[in-house]
């Protein structure tokens, strides 16, 4: 029971991350219809400047709010400079874009920052208690909280102000929006913007408690944050979050129960990646939108 | 309507094409200010192609003058913000987003403190909207939807209101409902419409004066005693 509960969290702290990055593939696809496969190279870049800041001496409070910044530039940039030019073709060759970003994103991290693991400064205090037996730290409860925090601010954003307005009309409606006089080039590069900055509150909170910085760390995630995304339905954020906790409970318990040295099931070892599938393949079977994915039904 | 009156749009020499096939050769025509034009025409006659020139949907040659000013080649937000607001065939509502959302969309260049006062002066005039301010507006009838779309452009406080054929689809009732509201909302704002037509019958009704297009020409013109005098356009448009 006590592992059980263990794992739980664990599972909860690991989710929470692959929502951040889900959140953030679910706010471009709403906006603009694409599905970004660099999402989470983009992630990895802010976190190597995340921990190029910390390297020359930057406290780490500073570090992650910078790194944010630094993505929501490079969001913006990209929509810019990449994006534009392929927006109106057809979804094959975005989705051929992104993954060439995808690439070139993860090569240029090597290429300037090596492959040898970093190791980024805690953010996350490395505390715990101890409750019936039950080892509780602090990190998977703080990146809860932080999670519920940038749901909370990403509602507000796009319920109750007037660029949120725009992002949705955009995302429904991109000539209607023209003839109403929303500039749909700016309002695509907000949603990237926004986006790139979630991504980067995603990396920095995966090496929150001194987890080692590599190329591949993203791309595992990526993987679990698609999931995640998928099974809460790509164009809702609660979809988002509940599908990365999934997720994230899904991987940790088939990790301790299926896979694991001591007392795992011998034959399974290979099975945590085919959790995350296994779950996709099984939502989608049952409710094509997802579990929280809206079909929009419209009279004409 | 005099024809003393300054022009709100001036069209001239008006050329546009969907990539190697031309749509449109070279119109020519205007809407005063406070006047309802119509312009009538079959299907494929060029009728759309004309709306998106106006509002820079499409890219075209000539020239579009708005209050005297050439909004030619500029984006359709700019042209928007200048104070064209565009109903699109098919009505272009915003169907995931609530009716009142819709409406605070069309205010989005606007920065005056009467956007609430809009709101409520548009859902006196179509009281349905206010019944379902806070449902998605996909989900509503073609009617409403159509209603909805012109209450939006009219929330943009425009200085021309192009209506790409806002009948179709409708029920002859809801039409009819829809143009008096038209023919009243000209009345009381003096707002300048561009209405494109295949419904001869009712916008003859509220238009002061119109056009007549075939295949990307304007073939006739006049008032709309003329147009309905007219052997051609009782023949083709009136079914007489």
């Amino acid at each position: 029971m006590t592992l059980f509960v263990q794992q739980l969290l664990i599972g909860i702290g690991n989710g929470v991350i692959y929502a951040s990055v889900a959140l953030a593939l679910v706010l471009i696809y709403r906006t603009t219809g694409i599905l970004n496969f660099a999402q989470g190279e983009m992630a990895l870049v802010t976190t190597y400047v995340l921990w190029q800041l910390t390297d020359s001496g930057v406290p780490i409070g500073a570090a992650v709010p910078l790194a944010v910044v630094v993505g929501f530039v490079m969001g913006a940039l990209i929509e810019r400079v990449i994006v534009r030019r392929v927006e109106e073709s057809s979804a094959l060759t975005v989705v051929i874009v992104t993954i060439g970003m995808f690439l070139a994103a993860n090569s240029i991290a090597q290429f300037f920052f090596g492959s040898d693991s970093k190791i980024v400064p805690r953010s996350i205090p490395d505390k715990a208690t101890t409750i019936a037996d039950v080892k509780i730290t602090l990190q998977p409860i703080a990146l809860a909280g932080l999670l519920v925090l940038e749901c909370l601010v990403l509602w507000l954003l796009l319920q109750r102000t007037k660029l949120g307005l725009a992002l949705r009309a955009v995302s429904s409606n991109p000539d209607s929006s023209r003839l109403v006089g929303i500039s749909t080039g700016t309002m695509l590069m907000a949603g990237w913007a926004i986006a790139a900055a979630l991504g980067a509150l995603g990396g920095a909170a995966a090496v929150s408690g001194g987890e080692a910085l590599d190329a591949s760390l993203m791309q595992r995630l990526l993987v679990f944050a698609f999931a995640a995304a998928a099974i809460g339905g790509f164009d809702s954020p609660l979809g988002a979050v509940v599908g990365g906790i999934i997720v994230g409970v899904a991987n940790a318990m088939t990790t301790t129960y299926l896979a694991d040295a001591n007392n795992g099931v011998d034959w399974l070892k290979g099975i945590t990646l085919v959790v995350p599938f296994g779950l996709i393949a099984l939502v989608l079977l049952f409710r094509p939108t997802g579990l929280f994915g809206r079909r929009v039904v419209e009279r004409v | 309507m005099s024809l003393g009156a300054p022009s709100v749009l001036e069209v001239n020499d008006l050329r546009g094409s969907y990539g190697p096939v031309r749509v449109l050769h070279g119109l020519s025509f205007e809407v005063h200010a406070s006047e309802i034009v119509v312009i009538l025409g079959a299907n494929g006659s060029g009728k759309t192609s004309t709306l998106r020139a106006i509002s820079g949907m499409i890219s075209a040659s000539g020239s579009v003058k708005l209050g005297g000013e050439e909004i030619l080649g500029k984006r359709p937000e700019v042209i928007a913000r200048r104070g064209v607001a565009h109903v699109p065939q098919g009505r272009g509502t915003f169907a995931e987003l609530t009716v009142e959302e819709n409406l605070r969309a069309g205010a989005y260049t606007r920065k005056d403190p009467q956007i609430d006062t809009d709101i409520e002066r548009w859902y006196g005039v179509f009281p349905r909207l206010k019944e379902r301010r806070g449902q998605a507006a996909g989900s509503m009838s073609g009617g409403e939807q159509q209603m909805l779309a012109v209450s939006r452009a009219l929330m943009m406080s425009p200085r021309l209101l192009l209506l790409d054929e806002p009948s179709l689809g409708l029920a002859p009732l809801v039409t009819q409902e829809l143009f008096q509201r038209l023919g009243e909302l000209n009345r009381q704002t003096s707002i300048a419409m561009l209405v494109v037509e295949q419904n001869a019958n009712l916008t003859l009704k509220i238009a002061h004066r119109g056009y007549v297009l075939e295949a990307g020409e304007i073939v006739a013109s006049g008032s709309s005693a003329e147009l309905a005098e007219n052997d051609e356009v009782r023949r083709a448009y009136l079914g007489m």
